[in-house]
C-alpha cells in the first residue's frame, strides 16, 4: 500500500505545481470591423446564439469562466480555443475570401445540424451554451440565408 | 485522507476520459436513414450541359489526386481518402501562381487556398469519413472552378446526387459517366447524374 500512498503524493504535488502555470488569455477590447456580426449586421437573436455557442472558442474574444484559473482546465481551454480559430474565427469572418466565407458557413451548418458543434464536453459544462431544437432551426436558416446570398 | 485524495484524482480522470468518448461518437451519427427515392432519380431525361476548358498539364496532377479520393470515398475507404487528401494537398501547394494572367490571380488564388484547406481537413480526418465527405463535397467546386480557368487534361464529368446531406444534394467530379457515388458510399452508390460534360479543346 505505500507506493499508493507515493503515487497519490506524486500525483497531488504535481496538480499544485501546475497551478502555477499560467495560460494566454484569448480577449481583447475591440471588436473589429471583420467581425461577422458586424460584417452582417446580425439580428440580436442570432447574435446571441453565436455569442453563448460559438464565440467563446472561435473568436479573439473568451469570456472566462472563474474555473478557467484552475489547471489543467486552463490548458484544455486553451487549446479548444487555439484548435477553434484556427478552424473558424469569427472576429476575423470578414477578411475571408467570398469563396472562403461560402464554405464557412456550409461547413457551420453541417457541424451544427450533425450536433457535433457546439462541443458535447464544451455544452457538458457550459449548459447555457447548449442550442435548442427552435434556435437550431433559425440559427441554420440565417446562415443559410447568409450563404445564398454571396455569390 | 490520502486515499480519498486518490479516489477523486482517479474520478476526475475517467471523467474526461468519458467526456472525449461522447465528443467522438456523436460524429458518427450524422448519416442515418437513408430513404429510398430510386424513381425520382432515374427519370431525370434532361440532357447533360457541356462546357470546353483549354488543354492543360499544370493541373494534372491535381485532377490525379482528387481523383484517387474520390474513388477512395466511393469505396468507404476512409484511410486511403486520408492519404489521397494529403497528395492533394500536397499538389495544391505545388501549384505556382505566377506563370498565370494577374486578372486570375486573386480568384485563382481564393480556390487554392480553399480546396487547401478542405484537403487538409479529409487527410486529417481519417476516422471519420462523413466529414471528409462534407469536405469532399465542397472541394468539387474548387477543383471545378479551378479547371474551368486552367484547363484539364482530360474530360471530366460533373454529377449531382440530390440524396447527399439530408437531400440537400451534392456534386463532384468524375473521370467517367458511370455512377459510383462518392458522397454516400456503398449506402447509394448509384445515386447521381452528370450534369455537366467537361472537355478539353
Amino acid at each position: 500500500m505505500k507506493w499508493l500512498k507515493w503515487i497519490g503524493l506524486a500525483l497531488l504535488v504535481a496538480l499544485v505545481g501546475i497551478q502555477f502555470i499560467s495560460t494566454r488569455s484569448n480577449q481583447s477590447k475591440d471588436v473589429p470591423s471583420s467581425d461577422f456580426i458586424l460584417t452582417y449586421k446580425v439580428p440580436d437573436n442570432i447574435g446571441h446564439i453565436l455569442n453563448i455557442s460559438c464565440y467563446n472558442c472561435h473568436s479573439n474574444n473568451t469570456e472566462y469562466p472563474w474555473y478557467s484559473r484552475v489547471q489543467p482546465v486552463g490548458f484544455l481551454l486553451e487549446s479548444h480555443i487555439n484548435k477553434g480559430k484556427a478552424e473558424l474565427n469569427f472576429s476575423e469572418f470578414g477578411t475571408y475570401s467570398v469563396r472562403k466565407q461560402k464554405s464557412k458557413l456550409k461547413s457551420m451548418v453541417n457541424q451544427i445540424e450533425t450536433d457535433v458543434m457546439p462541443l458535447s464536453s464544451y455544452t457538458f459544462i457550459h449548459r447555457d451554451a447548449r442550442i435548442s431544437q427552435e434556435n437550431k432551426k433559425t440559427l441554420v436558416n440565417y446562415l443559410n440565408s447568409i450563404q445564398d446570398s454571396l455569390r | 485522507m490520502m486515499k480519498t485524495t486518490i479516489i477523486l484524482l482517479f474520478l476526475a480522470l475517467v471523467s474526461w476520459g468519458a467526456k472525449a468518448q461522447t465528443d467522438r461518437s456523436k460524429m458518427n451519427h450524422s448519416m442515418k436513414g437513408m430513404p429510398e427515392m430510386k424513381s425520382k432519380m432515374e427519370d431525370k431525361t434532361a440532357t447533360p450541359a457541356s462546357i470546353v476548358v483549354a488543354h492543360s498539364l499544370t493541373v494534372t496532377s491535381i485532377i490525379d489526386n482528387y481523383l484517387a479520393l474520390k474513388n477512395a470515398l466511393a469505396e468507404d475507404n476512409s484511410g486511403k481518402a486520408a492519404s489521397s487528401g494529403k497528395l492533394l494537398f500536397d499538389a495544391l501547394g505545388k501549384f505556382s501562381l505566377s506563370g498565370q494572367p494577374g486578372s486570375k490571380q486573386k480568384e485563382l488564388k481564393d480556390i487554392l487556398d480553399d480546396a487547401r484547406e478542405n484537403a487538409e481537413h479529409i487527410s486529417v480526418n481519417g476516422d471519420k469519413i462523413e466529414h471528409q465527405r462534407e469536405h469532399f463535397e465542397i472541394l468539387g467546386t474548387d477543383i471545378k472552378d479551378l479547371i474551368v480557368i486552367i484547363g484539364a487534361n482530360r474530360t471530366l464529368y460533373q454529377i449531382y446526387c440530390p440524396m447527399f446531406n439530408n437531400k440537400k444534394g451534392g456534386k463532384w467530379l468524375s473521370e467517367s459517366n458511370e455512377i459510383k457515388n462518392p458522397l454516400l458510399g456503398s449506402k447509394m452508390p448509384k445515386c447521381g447524374n452528370v450534369t455537366q460534360i467537361i472537355t478539353v479543346k
